[in-house]
């Protein structure tokens, strides 16, 4: 088995329009595809907008630059992620394709295992 | 000494024939794709001498899977390391032991093998790059050629490719019935770009890369063999076999592109044509067809017709309607547009053009302005025409298909100077 890490990227902007309503329906969905993929999901959260972001990098003099802000503006933005277990990655997209993303889309990536 | 040349071409033809089944069988000791081509090139290079002193096995694909096994075996156990890389996911890892496996029970994992290196997780470049190499056995070289590009470009490129499958572990494994007609649909795609790209190829002095033409056509028997059930592949085989019958009489022998209207039919592939046919007929019994039987079956009206006057236009604009609907491509609809210009005269051909004119896809696309150009040119309308033909050799860059434009060119020079006198003939988008 492996683990894949999905990352949820959706337009805010979109998510800012969709009102009360859109996240009641989001979340019922995400509850859904909580119990169906109970068995292969290892974590997973919801992150807040990117508004609420800080970046940290270290500059060339050793000293660090703190700002507002996601690491790279994207229109749309990674905003969630699961953690799931899986054999292969047919499997990890099967189950990828049923994480609810109105605005977007999601990313598989394999987490690196060390040996 | 020097290889008898009757070995030299038994290795050859079993190279072209079982690398892909040697390959499938080996990759299952090894689990690491980049091993078993190692251990089946050495298989391949052990064949050349040992065939010529015992002689050419009764079957040579199992011959080369039993040796190219028994180097992996030993590879493994010389290379520790080779067991701490990633391997492969096989479901049903064989354990070859010191007998290896009875040649007899070698099982066809040739479909596994298809699947992964035309899975949708990879870059479609890294897909038909790969069938080339894994399946069909060309070597990096080779790849590189048939996609001029440099070596080091494309062995990257491939290196890139197998460092995926084994980081995400893309299976070994052909997938399961839900999952099917979509990765199938995916296989098809590679196969059917590798055709194109050689039945046209898009640079260079060459109309037609016969290299290309045939591995594609290796590749949709292979896949004809493995899926004989499978109508969306019966049609894609089907389209391969009915275009290319027309190969030899698409180039004149001066080296001009000559039109499927003024080619002589009669030197057409007509066993091609017939096993093309039955082909078609079994693909269009699934319903609705897929998008390869239409094709083919458009194809097959070209190939039955006794001359170009005489070919039904009315049914290839039904199949094209048909078509469209499945596959709601501009270049399609392009295609529909010239066929409707035969079928319903040259001014509803040329209105259904003008409503692709605005497409951003065919933006950049010879065949628009080409199949415009002809329709003018057929209409008396000569200055736009011209104009037209201009613009379609701003953008082709196959050195045939601009000799032919400039051709055309010229023709209406002469015309100009003439009016009233049009010659009739098809566009270039026109199926060649």
């Amino acid at each position: 088995m492996a683990q894949y890490l999905i990352l949820i990227y959706e337009d805010e902007a979109a998510w800012a329009t969709a009102g009360p309503e859109g996240y009641e329906q989001a979340m019922k969905e995400h509850t859904a595809f909580g119990h169906a993929n109970g068995a292969a999901l290892r974590g997973g959260n919801a992150l807040q907008p990117t508004g609420t972001a800080t970046t940290v990098r270290r500059e060339p003099t050793g000293s660090f630059s703190v700002t507002d802000g996601p690491f790279v503006e994207t229109k749309e933005a990674l905003g969630g992620y699961y953690l799931v277990e899986a054999a292969d990655l047919d499997e990890a997209l099967a189950v990828a394709k049923q994480v609810p993303a109105p605005f977007g889309g999601v990313e598989v990536r394999p987490v690196q295992v060390f040996d | 000494m020097l290889a008898d040349p009757s070995v030299s071409a038994a290795v050859a033809d079993a190279h072209r024939r079982e690398w892909a089944f040697v390959l499938a069988a080996t990759v299952r000791v090894t689990g690491d794709l980049g091993m078993a081509e190692e251990c089946v090139q050495d298989a391949y290079a052990q064949a050349l001498s040992t065939w010529g002193d015992r002689g050419v096995p009764a079957r040579p694909g199992a011959w080369l899977t039993t040796v190219a096994r028994r180097r992996a075996v030993d590879a493994g156990r010389r290379d520790a390391t080779l067991r701490r890389s990633l391997p492969l996911l096989l479901d049903d890892r064989v354990d070859p032991g010191p007998q290896i496996a009875d040649p007899e029970e070698i099982a066809d994992d040739r479909l596994r093998l298809v699947f992964t290196c035309c899975h949708p997780a990879l870059r479609l470049e890294a897909q038909v790059a790969l069938t080339l190499r894994l399946l069909c056995g060309l070597t990096t070289a080779e790849v590189a050629a048939a996609f001029l590009v440099s070596e080091p470009t494309m062995a990257a490129r491939l290196t890139r490719a197998k460092k995926k499958i084994s980081g995400a572990r893309i299976p070994y494994r052909v997938p399961a019935a839900g999952e099917l007609p979509a990765r199938v649909d995916a296989v098809l795609t590679v196969v059917h770009l590798l055709f194109t790209t050689g039945h046209t190829a898009p640079v260079g002095a060459d109309l037609i890369r016969r290299d290309l033409v045939e591995r594609a056509l290796d590749l949709a028997r292979m896949l004809r063999a493995l899926l004989p059930r499978d109508a969306d592949v019966a049609g894609l085989l089907a389209l391969i076999l009915l275009t290319d019958a027309r190969s030899a009489t698409r180039v004149g022998d001066d080296g001009r592109l000559v039109l499927l209207a003024e080619q002589d039919r009669t030197r057409w592939d007509r066993n091609a044509i017939g096993e093309g046919v039955a082909l078609v007929r079994e693909a269009l019994r699934r319903r609705p067809p897929g998008r390869f039987a239409l094709m083919a079956a458009i194809a097959a009206v070209h190939a039955e017709a006794p001359s170009w006057t005489d070919t039904d236009w009315r049914e290839l604009v039904a199949l094209y309607d048909l078509l469209v609907q499945l596959w709601p491509s501009p270049v399609v609809a392009l295609n529909r547009a010239v066929a409707v210009g035969f079928a319903a005269g040259i001014d509803a051909g040329l209105h259904a053009l003008d409503a692709l004119a605005a497409e951003p896809q065919l933006a950049g696309y010879a065949y628009l302005p080409a199949a415009r150009a002809d329709l003018l040119r057929r209409l008396g309308r000569l200055s736009e025409a011209r104009t037209a033909y201009e613009e379609a050799l701003l953008l082709t860059q196959n050195t045939v298909e601009r000799d032919f434009l400039t051709a055309r060119l010229d023709k209406l020079g002469q015309a100009q100077a003439k009016p009233g006198s049009t010659h009739p003939g098809p566009a270039p988008s026109a199926p060649r």
